[in-house]
Parts: C-alpha cells; structure tokens; sequence
C-alpha cells in the first residue's frame, strides 16, 4: 500500500501524486516556481549589485537620468512573453481537468458537519444499486487524541501500515477502483466544505444546493488522504477524506459483498419482524 | 513661516485635551489618532495571532476550543485589515498629503474628525462579540453563509461595525479626493504630485467604488440571518455562491486598497536614499491606475475551486495574470531608480528595501496561483496564507513601518534612536520570513488554512512557523519603544529637511510641521519637488 504520497515531516514541495493530472499539475509548478526563482535572481541580483556597488560610503555619485524608454518597453512585453508561455500549458491543462466525460464510475460525494457521505451511482454504464452509502467520519483514536488536553500524544496514533494517520484517517475510507476513471459529483448537505484528495488533484468545493465534479484515474493501489479545506465550523479540522483504491477484480468483489450483506440483512429483518402490518391509516 | 508657526502655538494653547483629540479638525491631529489607533489594533490583532500560532505550535489542542480558534483567526484578518492596514494609511494621508501638495489642512476638516471618530465605536462593536453568548463570528473574515449564519446574534454587531468601517473609509476617501483635487498649490500639477498623493487618489477610488459592495453582502447576509430572506440559502432559493461573488468584487479591489499607499511610499523613500530621481515617474503613476482598473476583472480567482464554467477560469486566469506586468514594471522601477544611485542605507530604506523583496516574493506566488490547475493544489491551503502575509506584512505592514521612519522626524521634530530602529528592522526582518517563509512548505504540503490542529507531518514547520511568529510579535515592542521615545524624549532635533535628497513641499516646512501646514500657497520651484521635471 503506497502511502508515500501523503504528507511527510519537513515536507517542502507538492507532491507529485498518482494521476496524470496530478503529475502535469506538479510539472507546472515546478516550471511556474523555476521562473518565478529565474525572475528572482534577475530582479534581487540587480538590486544586491545596487546596494554594494552604488553606495555613497563607496563614493557613488548618483546619476540623474530617470527615463529609458526602450528598457521600459522591453521589461513591460518580456513578462507578458513569459505569462503567455505559462497561460497556454494551464489552459489546457485546465480543459484536461474539466474533462468529465467518459467516466466509468460515479460516486456522489456530500459534505456534512462533520464526515463525508459517500454514495455509489453508477459503475460501468450501469447504476448501482442496494450498496449503502458509507459514511465516512473521523478515526475514533484520532477522535480521542484530538480533544483538548485529551493527553494523547498525537503521535502515538498510527495506522496498520505504519503511517502517522492522526486527523488523516476515518472510520470507512471510500473504495474505488484502480485504473477506473470515476466522476465525483461534489456536494454539500449544511454548509459549504470542499472536497480535496492532492495526489488525485482532484478538488471541489461542496456547497448545498449545487453539483459540483471532478475525477480522477488512480492508477496505483493504495490509501490517499485529503482533508476538507473550506472552513464548516469548529471540527472542520476533523473530517479527513480518505480513499482507498484497490485493484479491480476486488473492488468487483468488494462491490458485490456490499451489495449481497444489504439483501441478507433485509431479509433477516424482515424474518425477524414477522409478516408485515399494513400501515395505519392516516385520520 | 515662522509668525505663521507662533500663531498656530497661540492658538494651541486655547485648546483643552478634549478640544484638541476629540474635537479635532486638524488633518495633523487627526492623523495622529488615525495612527495610534491602528498602532493599538496592530496589537489587538497580533494578540490573536500570537493565540493562533500557540495553539498551532505543535499538534493536538492544548489551549483553546476549535470554536474559538475560528473566531480568532475571523477576527484577527477583520481587525488586520479594518484596524491596522487600512486606517494607518489613513493617517498616513492625513498627515502627509496637505504637507506634500501644499494645503492648509484637508478639504473637508469635519469630515475628517467624523471618519476617524466612527472607528472606535465600530471596533468597540466588533470585539465586543467576543463576550456575546455564542461568541464571535467564527466563519473566517470572509464570512462565507451559510456557515456564518449559524452563529449567534453577534453576526448582526460584525455587520454593523462593518457598515460603520465602511462609512469611515468612503468619508476619508472623499476627503483625500476633494483635497488633492482642490487643494494643491498652484503650479503643481497631478502630474507632478509625489507618488504617495497619487497612489491615495487612485486608491481613493476604489475604496469609493468598493465599500458600498461589501456593504450590500453583508446587509444581504444580515436579512437572511435575521429577517427571513434566502439571498444566500440554497435551500430558498438562493446562492451560496453569490455571496462569494459579490464579496469577493468587494474583496479584490480591497488588496490593491491595501497595497497601493504602499508602492506610494516606497516610491518616496527609494528616490531620496538613492540620492536619484525616480525611475519612470509617469510609468508608475500609469501602472497604479492599470492595476487598479484590473483589479476590478480578476475576483473570482478566489474561487477557482467553487465550480465555475470552463471558460470564467481561463478568462480569471489570464487576466489575474495580466496584473503580474504592471506590478512588475513597478518593481523593475524601483531597483532601477536605486542603480547608478548613490545609496545610504537610513532606517527608511532598510525597510524599502525589504519591502521590495518581500512584497515580490509574495508577487511571485500570487502569479503561481493565478494559473488554474496549480491552484487546485493551493487553493485554502498555507500557500495562500503565506502568499498574502508576504504582500500583507512583508508589503503593506513594511511599508507602513518605513513610512513612519521616514516621516516622523517631521512629525514630532526630533530623531528616533538610530540603533533601535536598526534592532527592529533587522530582528523584524529575519523574522517575518521563519514565520511565513515555512508556510508555503505547509502549504504545498497539503495543510489547509484555518485548522486548528494538524497532521503529525506537519509538526516541523509549524513550530518553527510560531516561533517566527512569536519572535515577530516581541520584535513589534521595541517600536512602540523607539516611537515613544523619539516623540516624548528624545533630545535629537530634527532638521526640517531630515534626510539629505528628501525633496518634496512637506521638507521646506519646519520640523516638527506647524499646525496648519500651508497658510499662504507656497510657490512651486520643480527642483525642490520629487518629481518636478518628469519630462527627462
């Protein structure tokens, strides 16, 4: 199980996540931060020269001309050259990110005060139907170290497969597929939350009353964790989204051993119940 | 000048302590106050800062509720922004712009006093939430429903401080507008008014334009909270996003209110320590009404995220982009006004100096995130917490502690302690960056903002990130020292022209300036201007 990509001790830079979007993401972040340190150089460098060449200590005598109209034109249009350099990948890419179509998967993502709902809606053209929604809330050993002065260390909170998952893990992660692109349709039941798994880029916010999507292909097995990033009230630092994605053959299998339980169970209800009374009528 | 002065003494002596700061219609007094009242929200606001970096010195909740944790870090950016930055550049124009065009005072002296006047009782509202059952509005400062209406009845007090803060602002900026319309000197053309008035006049506007949106959010958001409207609720009708909208049209033109004084006085401080006219005076002054008016088209890159159409993103983008250009024709004019200068590194400059570095740091992230897809990994994320705190503290703040260095000789007519104004810009310095710099790491990281308790992983950087912060926060005492010494005790007199190159109508008045600045027009002689001859 990769948990390499979540966050680490002294962690610096964006990781580069596990889908392609994710990765072209980083790569425009990275070009974005090599111009920006380019950019850096050029402007402090000039000023550092500035300041230990052209001092008056030194007997600098100030020049007085204030004008140049050729430098201003050049630093005015070499800028917008290099914008436009970084505008045309992030269009695309941003058309990339909004490209929803051909999902073989749905799932329907709703935020509340505070866990996220998860609810399967279709999966491979068909709808799916009888799997429960999973509802998806704060580990409770992260629930008990997060109080305050619950005295326990956070860092004692570790997962099976030795990752510090305190505030990043929940009760039931959603399960989706690998190598499956799947449509979230993003939403939320109270107040606005947002929705953000890094290493799938995949981030909207979750407003009631509006469907929001995003998606994401995971390629890669394993446990990715996000966190709500829209302030909802006082425990919005304690809804972690946690994604488990597992190969397909056992997510198919997984699907159907949801999907089997939910009969059963009813079925055993029903057993127990007895034969059902008509509704009283209504007066 | 010098009858006009003992005149205005006379004068002085008439007026009792309560004539003469509450009753006050002097743009100098009233500057004064506009100052030390922002210097005293400087530290109700650091206070809070200091509250939220110990809670996040390490992982776990050890001092407070998550509760309260939002309502500070609410109230901290309300007060910050209303309290510290807004009205200190307030003060600053009231001190400085009649002095800097010529005039006796403001154009509208009554005003004046009711602009500032109206500031106490809004803050007085505002803070005084905390003590109301359910405590103080706890959705961050931009009060996004539906999550702010789930506090309790104190959101009706947030919002009327709010309307009183914007009331303060418009009536201000209709002053400095009459004022510097009217009252300039003859001879002094706008286009040879220092940076600072113009930065002022141009911001003026957009306060003007502005305030009355932001005032239109919240009222909606006061009749949905209280009066059983759905402007904002899905559930009637509404749309939560709208707020966004509408808040953020207020919210964008807001940074720019916040940041353009600023390039108005590194404007003036670079040219007098480089001993050297300013680089493209006309392009500076064009590059404030650009990024003005762009200021206008690029708020929804604060809501990347929320789901807009395909094309509103690209359209967002390119135009928050289009403001790296003007911004950076400023910069480039700054280090080139400072090359082939003759350079002398005073207090002032220092500050300059950091101010550029800063301010462009937090530039270089701002055109980061203007690119779409990258900001869906830093959007609500300690990357923009860094980004704005660089422009914020690292620009505004910096610039305003500058412009105090600066102007203060001329103020109180005695120099500040060279050593502890060194001491406070270098220990402010370093400081401010182990605060802020670690937070684009958290950031990046995928730490959202407006958490009170974290992931172990993100342990490292956010105590070196408090203890920065901690450090910045003591740092601020020693100016509180250094600025009540120089005004109350110190016995270095300060020349009317304090710094050698200071050119510019506000350095041929005495120090400390008279009462009233300007009785009679002085005449204007563009070699003792700034920028007289922009011609070159």
């Amino acid at each position: 199980m990769a948990a390499a990509a979540n966050p680490v001790p002294w962690q610096m830079n964006l990781g580069k996540g596990a889908t392609t979007v994710s990765r072209e993401i980083w790569d425009l972040h990275m070009a974005a931060l090599w111009v920006c340190v380019a950019l850096g150089v050029i402007v402090f460098g000039a000023m550092f020269i500035a300041i230990f060449r052209f001092r008056r200590s030194k007997g600098a005598v100030a020049a007085t001309w204030s004008h140049n109209t050729l430098l201003e034109v050049c630093w005015t249009i070499v800028p917008i050259l290099i914008l436009v350099g970084l505008a045309l990948p992030a269009t695309l890419l941003t058309r990339k990110l909004y490209n929803t179509s051909g999902a073989q998967m749905t799932v329907k993502v709703t935020g509340y005060q505070w866990l996220w709902r998860y609810d399967y809606i279709s999966y491979e053209g068909k709808p799916v139907t009888g799997v429960k929604p999973i509802f998806s809330r704060l580990a409770w050993n992260s629930n008990a170290a997060r109080q305050l002065d619950s005295g326990i260390n956070p860092d004692s909170i570790v997962s099976r497969d030795g990752y510090h998952d305190y505030l990043l893990n929940v009760t039931h992660p959603l399960v989706i597929p690998a190598g499956v692109k799947v449509r979230f349709l993003i939403t939320g039941g109270d107040v606005i939350h947002g929705w953000w798994v890094p290493d799938f880029a995949a981030k909207r916010d979750a407003i009631p009353g509006i469907m929001n999507d995003a998606w994401a292909k995971v390629d890669k097995p394993g446990i990715y964790r996000g966190q709500c990033y829209v302030l909802c009230g006082q425990d919005h630092s304690a809804m972690p989204v946690v994604v488990k994605v597992v190969p397909r053959d056992q997510f198919n299998a997984w699907l159907s051993a949801q999907e089997q339980p939910a009969t059963l169970d009813r079925a055993a209800r029903t057993a127990q119940v007895g034969p059902r009374k008509p509704a009283p009528a209504k007066g | 000048m010098s009858s006009t002065a003992q005149a205005v003494h006379h004068e002085e002596h008439h007026q009792s302590f309560f004539e003469r700061w509450f009753m006050s219609t002097n743009h100098k007094d009233i500057g004064t106050l506009y100052l030390s009242f922002s210097f005293l929200m400087l530290f109700v606001g650091g206070s809070f800062a200091m509250l939220i970096r110990a809670e996040l010195f390490e992982p776990g909740l050890q001092l407070m509720q998550p509760y309260f944790f939002n309502e500070l870090t609410g109230m901290h950016g309300l007060v910050m922004i209303f309290g510290v930055i807004m009205p200190s550049f307030v003060g600053l124009a009231n001190w400085m712009i009649p002095m800097q065009i010529g005039a006796p005072d403001m154009a509208l002296p009554r005003l004046n006093n009711l602009s500032f006047w109206i500031l106490p009782f809004a803050f007085v509202l505002l803070l005084s939430t905390f003590f109301m059952p359910g405590g103080a509005p706890a959705a961050g400062w931009t009060m996004y429903p539906p999550l702010v209406l789930q506090g309790g009845e104190s959101i009706a007090f947030m919002i009327f401080a709010i309307h009183l803060m914007g009331i303060s602002s418009i009536l201000g900026s209709i002053n400095i507008i009459a004022t510097i319309l009217n009252l300039r000197a003859p001879g002094l053309d706008l286009l040879k008014m220092p940076m600072f008035c113009w930065s002022w006049l141009i911001t003026s506007f957009l306060v003007i334009a502005v305030m009355p949106v932001l005032a239109g959010a919240v009222t909606m958001m006061l009749f949905d909270r209280f009066f059983g409207t759905n402007f904002f609720n899905a559930a009637g009708g509404g749309d939560p996003v709208m707020y966004q909208h509408v808040f953020w049209f207020f919210g964008h033109p807001e940074v720019y209110i916040m940041i353009l004084p600023a390039f108005g006085v590194i404007s003036e401080i670079v040219p007098t320590f480089s001993r050297k006219p300013l680089f493209g005076y006309k392009a500076m002054v064009y590059a404030i009404a650009c990024i003005a008016f762009l200021s206008f088209i690029v708020w929804s890159h604060h809501m990347f995220t929320v789901g807009l159409p395909l094309g509103a993103e690209v359209f967002f983008m390119y135009s928050t982009m289009l403001i790296a250009v003007p911004t950076g024709v400023k910069i480039f004019n700054w280090v080139t006004t400072m090359w082939r200068g003759s350079l002398s590194f005073e207090v002032p400059m220092l500050w300059a100096i950091a101010f550029i570095v800063l301010f462009t740091i937090g530039g270089f992230s701002g055109v980061m995130m203007a690119l779409v897809p990258a900001d869906f990994q830093y959007n609500q994320t300690y990357f923009i917490v860094a980004h704005f705190h660089y422009v914020l503290v690292g620009g505004a703040l910096f610039s305003i502690i500058g412009a105090v260095y600066y102007w203060l000789p001329k103020w109180s007519g005695r120099m500040y302690s060279n050593f502890w104004a060194k001491l406070h810009f270098w220990s402010s310095v370093i400081s401010v960056n182990v605060l802020f710099f670690p937070q684009h790491f958290l950031g990046l990281a995928g730490m959202p903002r407006r958490i009170p308790d974290y992931n172990v992983a993100f342990a490292d950087w956010n105590m070196v990130s408090s203890i920065g912060g901690f450090w910045f926060g003591a740092t601020q005492l020693i100016f509180v020292g250094v600025v009540i010494h120089c005004v109350f005790f110190s016995k270095q007199k300060a020349a009317a022209r304090v710094w050698e190159h200071a050119y510019g109508l506000e350095w041929t008045l005495p120090s400390p300036a008279p009462h009233h600045s300007f009785t009679v027009p002085p005449v204007i002689d563009d070699s003792q201007l700034a920028h007289g001859d922009v011609s070159h």
